[in-house]
C-alpha cells in the first residue's frame, strides 16, 4: 500500500466520513476518478458442495450418460408425455440445461449467457475443503497461498480506491477475497452500521490505533466502508424491471449486489456463496424436476436470471462467473446420489460474455474417457476462464500475479 | 503483537522483557500466565476468576479442569438445564413427545404411539387440526371426520381478553393468560398466532415458555434446548474445559442438524457420544462417533450396501450400492487428514467395510444395528492392512485401529487441538511433542492436553493473546465478563448465528475453522460491536447485565466488550 493511496484514500474518506456527503460527491470521488467513468465489475458465485454438473448442464446427446444414471438422469429434451416437464431444455442439440433453470434460457437465447463444461481444477484431491480452498487460492496444489485470486486481480490504483470496491456478501470474508487490497464482508447493507453514533466513533478511534496490525487493518476497511455505505442505507431498494429475486440467502446476496452496483460506489468485485450441493443420496426425486437438486437450481437460475433482469442495460459492464470446487461422479451411487468426481461446468453471463455457446472440449461419458474410471475428464482449466475475464476487467492484464505458474489459455468468452 | 502484550505490563516488567520480548518463544510472565489459561480452558474470565485461580494455584486449577468429575457443577447451571427436559431424553423418546406434523398423523392412525405427557398430547393434537385446516382451507381435501376440529381464539376468549392480550406489555399479557382456566390455557396457545406468542416470551415462566415454543412447533423445542444448553453451559458451567472440549470435538466430528432424521439425533448424539470422551481415548470417541446414528445419517453410510449384495425383496425397486461419504470423510477429516497418505481406493474400500453399519428406524430415533445381508463380504485391503474375507461388523472395529493407531493422526489431531489452544500455526516442535504423547498413550486426550498445557508454546509470548474469539467464544466471554444473568438463551446464540457460526448447523462435514483469520472481518467486527453495546445496555432479550443504568446509559462497558483487545484471547 503506497503513501499516496493512503493519503489519497483518507482524505477523500474525510468528507465522506462527515456523514454529510452528498451522493454526487462519494460518486464523482470513487466512480469517476479515472476515464472511462464506470468501473467493470466482476461478480463470482462459488456454489459450495460439489454441484453435479452432469445434471445441470446435461449432456443429453451421450448415450453413455443415460447408462451411467439409471435413476437420476435427466430426460432428452424430445421427451414427451408427462416426461416433458422433467425433460432437459436443449442448448445445441447435446447439451441442455436441467428443467429448473428455465429463466436462465432468455440470457442464452440473447447470447449473453455461456457455458463452459468439463471444467475445473485439475488438482485430484475429492476433498470439498482442499478443492475450495485451491479454487478460491487460483493455485491448485498450493496450500501454502495466503490471498485469494480475486484480491490479487483487484488493479493495484495509484489514486482513490473505494473502501467497497471488493465485497463479500455473508458473515465471513471468503478465501477468493482475503488478500493485500481491502476487502470487506457485510450480511445486509442496512445492517452495515454501529447503531450508535457517539460509541461508533470511539469504536473507531480504538480499532484505528489498535497495536493489533490484522485489527487495525480490518477496523480501518470496516469503518471506511461503513463511511461510504451511510447514503444507500437508508434508501429502500426496488429491483428494476419487474424483477423478483428468490426469497433465499442467494437471491438476498444478488439483489444487493445489484444495489451496490448501481448505487455506483466503486465496487469492482463481488462475491456470494450458496451451499448445500453435496447429494449423496436422493439427488433427483422421483421425477427431475422435483427433489434436492432440482430445488436448489431454481433458486440458483432464479437469482442469476432476477440479477440479469434488474441490472438490464448495465449488465453491459458486468459479468457474472460460477464455479464449484469439482464435479460428481459419473455414474450414480447406491443410493440415488452421486459421490465425490473432478469436471464440472462452470457459467459466465454477461454484457461482454459471447454467450449462446457451450466452451470447451468434451470428453465423452465411455468408461475409458473417464478421470480415473469414474469421473468426468477435465480439458479446461478454471484459471483459463477466470483469467480471461479478469483481463477483461478493469485493465488487469497482469495475470501471472493472479495465477502464479500459470498462464491461462483464453477460451474467447469476451 | 509484540507491542499489544507490553502495552497491558507496567514499565518495570516492561524494561525487564523487553529483549526477551524480541523473541515470540520467551515465556511470558507469572502475572499473565493465569490470563492465558483462563483465555484458553474458558469461554472467558468471569470478575473474580484470575484471583481464585491465583489463590488455587494456576497449577492446581489446570489438573482440576483436566478433571471435571472433581469439580462440582455450578447449581444455577443445573436448575436451568432441568427446564430443558429434551436433553435428557433419547432419539425415540424426542420423536415421540416432539414429533413434526407427519409423525403426529402416523400417531392418530394409530401407527406410533402419543406423547406420554397428556397436556403435550392435547396440545400436539391441536396443532395438527390447525395445519389440516389450514390445508383445507388451502382448497385441496377438507378435513377427514372424525379429526379434531381447530378452533378460533374468538371461541376460546371473550372480546376484553383477546384485547388485553393483544395490546399489554409482556407481563400484563402474561398475567392475563395465567388467570384463565387451564384447559383454555391449552387451548388458546394451539389458536393463538405466532406473533401473539412472540409477544408473550419475553415475561413467560419457563413452563409457559415450552408450551409457546411447542406451539410454533414441536421439533422446535429439541432444537433450542440443545443451542440453549450449549450457551448456558458456556457461560455457566465449573466445567469450563470440559465444555470447551465438548465444543472442539463436537466441532470436529461435526454433524449438521437440518439433515432429516439428524433433528432428532444429535442431542443424544453430543450426550452419549461426544461428551463422555471429550477427556478419553480417541479411539473409543472415534467408535461412539462411527456407531452413533446421528453420524450414520449425516454422512449417508446407513445406506450404504455392498455392490455385490443382491437387492433383497423388501428393498423394492430402490437401487442399492456402495456410498463412499463417510469412508472419506472418516480418513480425511476425523483421522488422517488430507495429507495423511490414503488414496482414492483406500476410501472405497473403507466404505466397504461399512456397509451394513445401519440405522433401525432412523425416523423414528432408531439405534445402531449392523445389518449383515447388506455387508460386502469381500476382502478389503485399507492403507497396505489386509482385511480378510467375511469379517463382517469386525471389518469397521479394524477400519477404526487402523486409523486411530497410524501415526498420521496422531499429528492431525494434535495440531488441531494446537491450533485451537496455542496458536494459528502451531510449532511443529509442539506438535511433535504432543503426537509423541499420543502415540504412547494409546491415543490417551488428557494426557495430550497435559503435555500442550505443559509446553513452553502455550505459554510463550508468540502465543499470549493471539487469537481472535470465535462467535461462540465472544458472546459467552461477553456475558461472563459482565456477569450477565442469563434467563433464556435464544437471543444469545441468535447472535451467535449472525457472527457467522450458527450452532449445530454448520453444514459441511468440516465444522468451523480453529483459525483467528476465519472470524476477522468487516461484518463481524461490525456485529461484534453492536452486539457489545446491546448487552451493556441490557436490550438482549433473556439476559439481565448489571451496570450503569441512568437516564443516559454509559457506554463504557459496551465499548470495552466491542473493543479490539475484547475481541482476542
Amino acid at each position: 500500500m503506497s503513501t499516496r493511496r493512503i493519503f489519497l484514500r483518507n482524505s477523500a474518506l474525510a468528507m465522506v466520513g462527515m456523514g454529510s456527503a452528498p451522493m454526487w460527491l462519494t460518486r464523482a470521488l470513487y466512480a469517476k476518478d479515472e476515464p472511462g467513468a464506470r468501473k467493470k465489475v466482476l461478480v463470482a458465485i462459488f456454489q459450495r458442495g460439489a454441484a453435479d454438473g452432469l445434471n445441470v448442464v446435461v449432456p443429453h446427446g451421450e448415450k453413455a450418460y443415460y447408462g451411467l444414471r439409471p435413476t437420476i438422469s435427466v430426460p432428452r429434451p424430445s421427451a414427451g408425455g408427462d416426461r416433458q416437464q422433467d425433460a432437459a431444455i436443449d442448448l445445441d442439440g447435446f447439451f441442455g440445461l436441467h428443467p429448473s433453470l428455465a429463466p436462465l434460457k432468455p440470457l442464452w437465447d440473447k447470447q449473453h449467457l455461456a457455458i463452459v463444461d468439463a471444467v475445473g481444477s485439475p488438482d485430484p484431491t475429492r476433498s470439498h475443503f482442499d478443492a475450495q480452498d485451491y479454487m478460491e487460492s487460483g493455485t491448485p496444489g498450493l496450500k501454502a497461498t495466503d490471498s485469494g485470486w480475486m484480491n490479487r486481480s483487484l488493479p493495484k490504483s495509484a489514486g482513490k480506491v473505494s473502501p467497497v470496491r471488493a465485497v463479500a456478501l455473508g458473515a465471513t470474508l471468503p478465501r477468493t477475497l482475503r488478500g493485500s487490497e481491502a476487502a470487506i464482508s457485510l450480511q445486509s447493507i442496512g445492517n452495515f452500521q454501529v447503531k450508535n453514533a457517539a460509541a461508533a466513533k470511539q469504536f473507531e478511534d480504538m480499532y484505528m490505533n489498535s497495536k493489533d496490525a490484522r485489527l487495525q487493518a480490518t477496523g480501518r476497511e470496516t469503518f471506511e466502508a461503513v463511511s461510504m455505505l451511510q447514503a444507500i442505507q437508508r434508501q429502500s431498494y426496488t429491483p428494476a424491471n419487474g424483477a423478483e429475486y428468490p426469497r433465499s440467502k442467494f437471491g438476498d446476496s444478488l439483489r444487493q449486489i445489484a444495489q451496490l452496483i448501481k448505487s455506483e460506489v466503486g465496487m469492482e468485485m463481488a462475491f456470494a456463496d450458496v451451499g448445500g450441493w453435496d447429494h449423496h443420496v436422493n439427488e433427483l426425486g422421483a421425477r427431475a424436476s422435483e427433489g434436492q437438486l432440482a430445488n436448489m437450481l431454481r433458486d440458483y437460475g432464479g437469482a442469476l436470471a432476477a440479477f440479469w433482469q434488474d441490472m438490464g442495460d448495465r449488465m453491459s459492464d458486468v459479468t457474472v462467473v460460477t464455479m464449484s470446487e469439482f464435479g460428481r461422479t459419473a455414474h450414480e451411487n447406491g443410493n440415488r446420489g452421486t459421490d465425490h468426481g473432478h469436471a464440472n461446468c462452470m457459467f459466465a453471463m454477461g454484457g461482454d460474455v459471447k454467450g449462446g455457446k457451450v466452451y470447451g472440449k468434451w470428453p465423452g461419458l465411455e468408461k475409458e474417457q473417464l478421470y480415473e474410471g469414474r469421473d468426468l475428464a477435465l480439458t479446461t482449466d478454471f484459471r483459463d476462464v477466470l483469467g480471461e475475464l479478469v483481463a477483461n476487467q478493469a485493465g488487469n492484464a497482469k495475470l501471472q500475479g493472479v495465477f502464479p505458474g500459470y498462464a491461462p489459455k483464453f477460451l474467447g468468452l469476451v | 503483537m509484540r507491542r499489544a502484550a507490553l502495552g497491558v505490563l507496567g514499565t518495570i516488567v516492561c524494561l525487564a522483557t523487553f529483549s526477551a520480548a524480541a523473541n515470540k518463544n520467551a515465556q511470558i510472565p507469572k502475572d499473565q500466565r493465569i490470563t492465558q489459561a483462563l483465555n484458553r480452558l474458558t469461554f472467558g474470565a468471569r470478575p473474580g476468576d484470575a484471583a481464585a485461580v491465583r489463590a488455587m494455584g494456576l497449577k492446581k486449577w489446570i489438573d482440576l479442569q483436566l478433571h471435571p468429575e472433581r469439580i462440582p457443577e455450578n447449581p444455577l447451571l443445573e436448575a436451568k438445564l432441568k427446564e430443558l427436559d429434551t436433553l435428557r431424553m433419547s432419539s425415540e423418546e424426542l420423536v415421540r413427545n416432539y414429533p413434526t406434523p407427519q409423525m403426529v398423523k402416523q400417531m392418530m392412525a394409530g401407527q406410533m404411539p402419543f406423547p406420554t405427557d397428556p397436556e403435550r398430547r392435547v396440545l400436539i393434537e391441536k396443532l395438527v387440526a390447525k395445519y389440516e385446516n389450514k390445508q383445507a382451507a388451502g382448497g385441496t381435501t377438507p378435513p377427514p371426520p372424525g379429526a379434531p376440529q381447530a378452533q378460533a381464539l374468538r371461541d376460546i376468549l371473550s372480546p376484553e381478553q383477546i384485547r388485553a392480550l393483544r395490546q399489554g406489555t409482556p407481563e400484563q399479557r402474561v398475567a392475563m393468560f395465567q388467570a384463565l382456566p387451564l384447559e383454555k390455557q391449552v387451548d388458546a396457545i394451539g389458536a393463538m398466532g405466532a406473533p401473539m406468542r412472540q409477544a408473550m416470551f419475553a415475561a413467560a415462566p419457563p413452563e409457559l415458555r415450552r408450551k409457546l415454543i411447542l406451539a410454533n412447533g414441536p421439533q422446535q423445542v429439541v432444537q433450542r434446548d440443545l443451542t440453549d444448553a450449549k450457551m448456558l453451559r458456556a457461560i455457566y458451567s465449573n466445567r469450563q474445559l470440559d465444555e470447551v472440549l465438548v465444543d472442539f470435538w463436537f466441532n470436529h466430528f461435526n454433524i449438521y442438524l437440518d439433515k432429516g432424521a439428524d433433528r432428532y439425533l444429535v442431542t443424544e448424539y453430543e450426550r452419549e457420544a461426544i461428551r463422555p470422551h471429550v477427556l478419553g481415548k480417541f479411539r473409543d470417541l472415534l467408535e461412539a462417533t462411527a456407531k452413533s446414528p446421528a453420524m450414520l445419517f449425516y454422512l449417508d453410510n446407513w445406506q450404504s450396501v455392498g455392490a455385490n449384495v443382491p437387492a433383497g425383496r423388501s428393498q423394492g425397486n430402490r437401487r442399492r450400492g456402495l456410498n463412499e461419504n463417510y469412508g472419506r470423510e472418516l480418513l480425511e477429516l476425523h483421522t488422517l487428514g488430507v495429507d495423511g497418505g490414503y488414496t482414492q481406493k483406500d476410501v472405497t474400500e473403507v466404505a466397504r467395510c461399512f456397509t451394513g453399519w445401519t440405522i433401525n428406524q432412523p425416523q423414528r430415533g432408531g439405534k445402531f444395528t449392523f445389518a449383515p445381508r447388506q455387508h460386502d463380504n469381500g476382502e478389503k485391503v485399507v492403507l497396505g492392512v489386509t482385511i480378510p474375507a467375511g469379517g463382517g461388523m469386525e471389518d469397521g472395529e479394524k477400519v477404526l485401529d487402523i486409523v486411530a493407531h497410524n501415526p498420521a493422526t496422531a499429528r492431525f489431531i494434535s495440531r488441531k487441538l494446537a491450533q485451537r489452544f496455542v496458536a494459528d500455526e502451531p510449532a511443529a516442535s509442539l506438535v511433535d511433542a504432543m503426537a509423541q504423547t499420543f502415540v504412547k498413550s494409546d491415543g490417551d486426550i488428557r494426557a495430550v492436553l497435559t503435555a500442550m498445557f505443559n509446553s513452553k508454546e502455550f505459554w510463550s509470548v508468540g502465543a499470549y493473546r493471539s487469537k481472535m474469539k470465535s462467535p461462540l467464544e465472544m458472546v459467552a466471554s461477553a456475558v461472563r465478563a459482565v456477569n450477565g444473568d442469563v434467563d433464556y438463551a435464544f437471543a444469545l446464540t441468535n447472535q451467535v448465528a449472525q457472527l457467522g457460526e450458527p450452532l449445530y448447523r454448520k453444514q459441511e462435514p468440516t465444522g468451523y475453522s480453529n483459525s483467528s483469520q476465519e472470524w476477522l472481518n468487516s461484518a463481524g467486527l461490525v456485529a461484534r460491536m453492536n452486539f457489545a453495546l446491546q448487552l451493556a445496555d441490557n436490550k438482549v432479550p433473556g439476559v439481565k447485565v448489571e451496570g450503569p443504568q441512568a437516564a443516559k446509559p454509559d457506554d463504557a462497558q459496551g465499548i470495552a466488550l466491542g473493543s479490539p483487545e475484547f475481541q482476542k484471547r
